[in-house]
């Protein structure tokens, strides 16, 4: 039964004394996790977006001037994109049950994850190093917090990443991770698709 | 049907053995409800205080030497924050979102019970570091609640050093607890309802709570945005939000930020807030006033869309916080007009509230007082809603007490009198005693009259250009004496509304201590928290079964039914007739 069709039932009425009447409606058959790693993401989406509106009005006062490009980030960019595809990979043999497969795509996954930190990192120092300081004009403002807050999101990605492979390494059931390794893929293609929207503001800005 | 496993959990129940677990580091929907609600009163206790302090300083200037300019503004903002966010926010939500969710639609925890758990210990931490900034040099900010800057972390503001730093921390740290409760509250009431409680059969109190967990998780992320941003002005030197400016002489390193943006995100924060607050209020008065009226809740599904079309429209009205801020005509025509039309779902959950008293068999019990008292203070505040809603209007009134008078009335006195009303229709529940009536009683009328004693005179003052903000008005020609009297009077009112406060405190402590002993139902309410096997209900709350629900949770006084109420789990066939024939209900 759909939000909608439901929201205009009449529940006042005898509605038989069947007590599976209406059954599920929304999230059926979603496991509670997913539900909430959605709403998660959905939260984070928010926040970003009000960044991105506050960026865009604050672009329009005077005093600022856009930072140069790091190419560095493009290489980043490619980075956190193997991350997500092998996220992908990995669920994929979740589900096909290859727990030799699961085991690689996990660490590889998590290694490219810190491979794109660390990269991150840098161009911040590349980016310090070359004079364009936190507080010297709102553009490098928003460079500095956006990538921060994006790599602080990470970070929490990455507890989950080391819980879940931890359980992995120590040669726990396929089965027992499968939802976890399903929650880092979605959670992995969220990060991704978040870094290329705030990639393509800074790029295009 | 696999959301019946969800439901009940047993397997993931942890019973608790040790008082530490039961009590302490509980993971059980009730105890964190009682935490949660316990901090939040003890919290609220210290704004009401400051409260009376302030207007001890407005009634009576020049007498105490002891409340210099800098902290009137301090107890001002402390007052203001901690009632909305940390005792309001987080009783209706982490209060009773938290005793309720599970029980009215008969689950026997929330999804996560761990989560939870941390969920109230890191509001605990928010409100720790909260008051911490009495402690720190300087003492809390002074900034008035809404923060704004460059005042809120310019030198010469109270606490603009490290009282302003940490209410942004607490106000981030508060984010995060409630972002981990409101998963939880969401989820739990789309996962694990039980057998028959389809989302229509939810009492509205469920409805409200999660309408407004919605809200919240979608505006507080605003708020949490500006504290960042903020906290980078104040301590990185950043000009997020900080224009070039030259302060005491001093030119200072700030350029070109815009203040005027922190205003629209507060406020996209700050409006929801409002629902946040007043949806769970609607619902849990809804439920109130239809028991205690022996009267289903005329127009239920209204109700329901009300509250949904509410929230929805709570979004796009946030500018109406920032007339005075100068903006473009047509912008402000925008949000009075959006503003004007939440008055619409809100009119028809007003009439509902009053048609369901209609040809009720009302029983005029403490938690109904406060009830109705509601519908009293709620109709007043949101008819000089629309007063402010309109720029014209707002713009000669929004310095003076004329706001104070409406904003109090309507998200201050009305969802006070709900959780007055709340706490004592579910304290039987929560306590397995009775409260004292007479107490009870004493506590209504007392806050009722003297509530509108302190607000009422503050429109009056308002129209006459009487300012807000102000801590003593000095020789202002303008003002007749009489309306330095009449402030004076509400500071007596206040006085005398904040001692009353201690017959409540008194009544619970009291009576939890040696209290009457009451059944599970004394109500004799529908809903499934009060068909528990056990009162106050038992760990996993249904023993080893859940309830199935077969009807919505408004069944009362039906025709041909014996008894005046048919509770929701009752199978059709068990319940008592006049003639004898089954139950069938009855169909529109």
């Amino acid at each position: 039964m759909s939000f909608f069709k439901s929201i205009f039932e009449k529940p006042w009425n005898y509605q038989g004394d069947d007590p599976n009447y209406g059954g599920l409606e929304i999230g059926e058959g979603l496991h509670p996790k997913r539900i909430a790693l959605r709403m998660f993401l959905a939260v984070v989406f928010v926040i970003f977006m009000l960044f991105i509106v506050a960026y865009f009005i604050r672009m329009e006062l005077e005093d600022w001037s856009p930072m140069p490009e790091s190419n560095l980030l493009w290489v980043n960019t490619l980075l956190l994109f193997i991350c997500s595809v092998i996220m992908q990979w990995t669920r994929a043999a979740a589900r096909k049950s290859l727990a030799q497969s699961v085991k690689y795509g996990m660490v590889a996954a998590g290694a490219f994850t810190l491979a794109f930190v660390y990269g991150q990192v840098s161009a911040w120092e590349e980016m310090n190093n070359a004079g364009y300081y936190l507080a010297s004009n709102p553009a490098n403002s928003f460079f500095y917090v956006l990538t921060g807050l994006h790599g602080l999101h990470i970070l929490g990605g990455l507890w989950v990443w080391t819980r879940s492979t931890f359980k992995v390494l120590s040669g726990a059931e396929v089965k027992a991770v499968k939802l976890s390794v399903e929650l880092c893929s979605v959670y992995w293609h969220f990060l991704l698709l978040v870094w290329l929207v705030i990639f393509a503001l800074l790029s295009y800005t | 049907m696999s959301y019946i496993p969800i439901a009940d959990q047993k397997e993931e129940m942890h019973d608790p053995h040790s008082f530490v677990a039961k009590y302490v580091w509980s993971m059980d929907h009730k105890v964190i409800a009682i935490q949660y609600g316990t901090i939040a009163v003890g919290v609220g206790l210290v704004a009401l205080v400051l409260s009376a302090l302030m207007r001890l300083q407005l009634g009576y200037p020049d007498t105490f030497a002891f409340i210099d300019p800098a902290e009137y503004y301090q107890y001002v903002t402390m007052h203001g924050m901690i009632m909305v966010v940390y005792m309001l926010t987080a009783l209706f939500l982490g209060g009773f979102g938290n005793y309720l969710i599970p029980l009215q639609i008969g689950a026997r925890d929330m999804v996560f019970p761990f989560l939870n758990m941390l969920s109230v210990w890191v509001y605990l931490l928010s409100v720790i570091i909260l008051m911490a900034s009495f402690f720190v040099s300087g003492g809390p900010t002074g900034a008035g609640w809404t923060l704004y800057p460059p005042q809120a972390i310019t030198e010469g503001t109270p606490g603009a050093d490290m009282g302003i730093v940490l209410m942004l921390a607490s106000l981030a740290v508060f984010i995060v607890a409630f972002t981990m409760g409101g998963l939880n509250y969401v989820t739990t009431v789309l996962q694990a309802r039980t057998r028959g409680m389809t989302l229509m059969r939810m009492p509205l109190s469920v409805w409200g709570i999660f309408v407004a967990t919605i809200l919240g998780l979608f505006a507080f992320p605003a708020l949490f945005v500006s504290a960042i941003m903020m906290t980078f002005d104040k301590l990185l030197g950043t000009s997020f939000f900080m224009p070039a400016m030259v302060s005491i002489g001093e030119t200072l390193e700030h350029t070109g930020g815009s203040p005027v943006l922190f205003q629209h995100l507060f406020w996209f924060f700050g409006h929801p807030e409002v629902y946040i607050v007043a949806l769970p209020a609607f619902g849990l008065v809804s439920d109130v006033l239809s028991c205690h009226a022996r009267k289903n809740i005329f127009g239920y599904r209204m109700m329901v869309w009300a509250i949904v079309a509410i929230g929805g429209l709570s979004f796009i009205v946030w500018a109406h916080h920032m007339y005075v801020s100068g903006m473009n005509p047509y912008f402000g025509f925008f949000f009075a007009f959006t503003t004007l039309i939440i008055a619409v779902p809100t009119a028809i959950k007003v009439y509902n509230w009053v048609l369901t008293l209609w040809e009720g068999n009302i029983r005029l019990t403490v938690p109904m007082l406060f009830a109705c008292g509601f519908i009293f203070t709620f109709l007043h505040g949101g008819l000089t809603g629309i007063f402010l809603g309109n720029v014209t209007v707002d713009l000669p009134l929004s310095d003076t007490y004329f706001v104070i008078a409406h904003f109090h009335m309507v998200m201050g006195v009305s969802p006070v009198m709900v959780l007055f009303a709340s706490i004592y229709h579910w304290f039987p529940k929560m306590s397995g005693k009775m409260f004292n009536v007479t107490l009870g009683k004493i506590h209504f009328w007392a806050t009722f009259f003297g509530t509108y004693a302190i607000y009422l005179p503050m429109h009056y003052l308002g129209f006459l250009g009487v300012p807000r903000r102000y801590y003593s008005m000095g020789t202002t020609e303008f003002l007749p004496e009489s309306a330095n009297a009449l402030n004076a009077n509400i500071t007596l009112a206040a006085i005398w509304v904040a001692v009353f406060q201690l017959v409540f405190i008194f009544n619970i402590i009291w009576s939890l201590w040696k209290g009457k002993k009451c059944d599970g139902n004394p109500w004799e309410a529908t809903s499934l928290e009060w068909q528990t096997p056990e009162n106050p209900p038992a760990h996993g709350n249904w023993g080893p079964e859940l309830p199935t629900v077969y009807r919505w949770a408004y069944e009362y006084s039906v025709p041909g039914v014996k008894a005046d109420f048919v509770p929701q789990n009752i199978a059709p066939e068990d319940v008592e007739t006049v003639d004898g024939k089954p139950y069938v209900g009855h169909e529109d």
